[in-house]
């Protein structure tokens, strides 16, 4: 995908503009929240599984060196292939060797954000070989050349009469007469069209939700199974995943899997979860002949051991951005990268740099929802907050914004010239306010007066105040 | 201002906008103090707790007003803010900022825990059940984010809320959902900033009341600002004002349209 960080805030603007988009993205607060809440209340033990789902991500990404080596083991056991990827260029040319290596045409997908995150659509396209998404979600962004606007829901962002025009326009195969006004009319017709795709593909692509270094089994969780159609019909099956999906027991899986579907969607478990574990044995009914897991470092092993190792324990719910005041208001594409929302302004900088994605980090109210919703513990606040930090050591927040900061500080740093300041600024706002006791438009205030007035403080500030009645009742 | 021996000496952090935009909050809250068996002191010197520099990731600049903030109010029994995110960057972040400090670490962590916001103060640490006031209007209460999630503030100024006399609550939707301030946010992405606060006054519109209530300077002025941008008669006040029975003065960015 096209990186526009860096334009956030006229992606912003045009978001904000978009009545089309505005509709879709009341859909997500009035979706996603009251669900998940559901589900949270009707567990009892919900918070405790967060404090053990973040002692397991802890405990594995303390050893994850070793539980690494130990799943390569158990993949290779079991038949299948391990590949190592240091960046987004060595996964991409790994998959692609694979795709060439048995001939392939055809390549069906699930939904699998690494791959978005490696841009691998668009370089297979560019080798020849076609991919085909099959989550009805990511098919519909497909066909309109976009890309995913939330992580599990990649097409919140579209209305139904949006998709139904697509298909109008793509699947001419059909009867144009036909009535596609239902939502289920939409979905059989991608799965109609779908089936056909999964039977031509040589092979399939997926991701991973978790990767289970004591069996070496790679798990996925889809809600319309097709992930399990990609993997299990083609005849090689690549698995496409981050080294931070790993855990080291199916029991582990199993705790944060109560965490995963309740967190994203407000179900108690999706409706497929697939284990896979190497190609088809002898004594399979069915299953790829070939079994390929290409692990990705991308910048992750970076973050190990520094203020940003937290975030490797996130299991891509969602639960953040369904959360986000900002996201509710700009969704998804804005932000401009992969991953949007909170969880996307802490994983952007680590993976692209900060001197590129700086404005993600800085555009959140530190309101705090996506932490107390995060299944797994994630200080997002507090990890935005470094990457803020990490802009101002590297002087690269605006200038006007730096000398702002510098006059503030200079003067709350010496109280003397900070009570004449403010005493000079309370008469003045004062008057400015007149009777109404506020102020509509304020020179150099414009980023607050285009909004909303400016409340009009009383002539005199509390300390005055405070002072001169003190020595009254002297 | 008694000074009996066994009265807790109270340290008022007033805050920068209360000192600046909002003098009856300071008022109101001092005379709440005082009502809670405390006595009041307000270091005349003192001035903002850093979270603009904080928040902006100067640290070098927040240390220095911390250790400012500290120097000024370590002697008292209590530090007592009208403000939940004052509150909780005194109480849950000075610590952070200090860790591994040899001169500062502790002396932090004894002065945090010193700090309350003034109504979970009033509640949860002097047990005031009860205030006296009186005020025949419909209120409905904001959350502000950082003392909802940070210091765990919902309750308590319900409870407060409900002892004034001739009082009704009516609760607006999604009083937790951030009104989109958010310090230097709101100016530095004000279109985003609108956009959620608008979202904000048309709940508070929808629950009827004929006043809006928060903890926070911040997220009050924001919201006031923009009711009577949109020329809506909703008063705003400070929650501190009503609990003290303190709302004959102008309410917050005035009354009417």
């Amino acid at each position: 995908m096209q990186f526009t960080a860096p334009q956030f805030k006229d992606n912003a603007a045009r978001a904000l503009a978009d009545p089309q988009l505005q509709k879709a993205l009341t859909n997500v607060e009035k979706g996603f929240i009251g669900k998940r809440a559901a589900a949270v209340a009707a567990l009892p033990e919900f918070d405790a599984l967060r404090d053990k789902g973040r002692e397991i991500k802890n405990h594995t990404l303390a050893h994850l060196d070793l539980y690494l080596q130990a799943y390569e083991r158990k993949v290779t056991e079991s038949g299948g292939h391990v590949h190592w990827a240091e960046s987004a260029e060595d996964a991409r040319r790994l998959v692609l060797d694979i795709c060439q290596r048995v001939g392939a045409k055809t390549v069906t997908k699930g939904k699998s954000m690494i791959t978005e995150e490696i841009n691998l659509n668009d370089f297979l396209f560019e080798h020849a070989i076609e991919p085909v998404e099959t989550d009805l979600g990511e098919y519909i962004i497909q066909l309109r050349g976009e890309h995913p606007s939330h992580i599990i829901a990649p097409a919140v962002h579209l209305n139904k009469e949006q998709v139904e025009e697509d298909f109008r326009r793509v699947h001419t195969h059909l009867d144009p007469e036909r009535d596609l006004t239902a939502p289920e009319t939409l979905l059989s017709e991608a799965r109609q069209v779908l089936r056909k795709r999964y039977f031509q593909a040589d092979v399939g692509i997926t991701g991973a939700n978790f990767l289970i270094a004591e069996t070496g089994t790679s798990v996925i969780v889809t809600n319309e199974g097709n992930g399990d159609l990609t993997q299990s019909l083609p005849k090689v099956h690549i698995v496409v995943a981050s080294i931070e999906k790993l855990v080291p027991t199916l029991e582990d899986c199993s705790q944060i899997l109560r965490l995963l579907a309740r967190s994203a969607t407000g179900q108690d478990i999706s409706v497929y979860t697939t284990f896979s574990t190497g190609p088809r044995r002898t004594e399979d009914p069915d299953g790829p002949e070939e079994y390929h897991v290409i692990l990705l470092d991308n910048g992750r092993t970076a973050m190990l051991g520094s203020e940003f190792q937290d975030m490797l324990r996130c299991i891509r719910c969602g639960a953040c951005m369904n959360h986000c005041p900002v996201y509710h208001a700009v969704g998804g594409h804005a932000y401009g990268s992969v991953y949007p929302g909170p969880m996307g302004a802490v994983l952007t900088p680590s993976l692209f740099g900060v001197d590129i994605s700086g404005h993600l980090p800085n555009a959140s109210t530190f309101c705090g929802r996506c932490e107390s919703v995060c299944p797994m513990h994630i200080p997002l606040p507090k990890m935005m907050r470094h990457w803020r930090e990490r802009e101002f050591e590297k002087h690269l927040n605006p200038a006007t914004a730096r000398y702002g900061l510098g006059v503030f500080a200079f003067i709350a740093k010496r109280p003397r010239l900070y009570r004449m300041a403010t005493a000079i600024g309370a008469r003045l706002l004062n008057l400015i306010g007149g009777s109404k006791g506020r102020i509509t438009t304020l020179p150099f205030a414009s980023g607050w007066t285009s909004i909303r007035d400016l409340p009009a403080p009383e002539a005199q500030t509390f300390t005055q105040q405070w002072a001169a009645r003190q020595k009254q009742g002297a | 201002m008694s000074q009996a021996q066994n009265r807790p000496k109270v340290g008022l952090f007033a805050t920068c906008l209360v000192d600046l935009f909002r003098p009856s909050v300071g008022f109101s809250s001092a005379k709440l103090i005082e009502e809670a068996g405390c006595d009041v002191h307000v270091p005349i010197a003192q001035t903002c707790c850093g979270q603009p520099a904080y928040n902006s990731g100067d640290t070098k600049d927040t240390r220095d007003l911390a250790r400012q903030v500290i120097e000024q109010f370590e002697g008292f029994d209590y530090v007592v803010a009208p403000s939940g995110s004052c509150s909780a960057m005194l109480k849950k972040h000075y610590p952070d900022l200090f860790k591994g400090d040899p001169l500062w670490e502790e002396r932090c962590r004894r002065f945090a825990d010193k700090v309350f916001e003034l109504v979970s103060f009033l509640a949860d640490v002097r047990g005031m059940s009860q205030v006296k006031a009186r005020l025949d209007k419909s209120v409905t209460y904001h959350d502000s984010c950082s003392g909802l999630r940070e210091l765990g503030i919902a309750k308590q100024p319900r409870q407060l809320l409900a002892t004034v006399e001739g009082l009704e609550l009516k609760e607006m939707a999604g009083s937790d959902v951030c009104c989109g301030f958010g310090g230097t946010f709101c100016v530095k992405y004000p279109d985003i900033s609108g956009k959620i606060v608008s979202k904000k006054t048309a709940t508070i519109a929808e629950s009827g009341a004929d006043i809006l209530l928060a903890g926070d300077m911040g997220c009050l002025m924001n919201m006031a600002g923009k009711l009577k941008r949109e020329g809506s008669t909703i008063e705003v006040r400070h929650v501190a004002e009503v609990l003290a029975g303190m709302t004959d003065g102008r309410p917050i960015a005035g009354s009417g349209k």
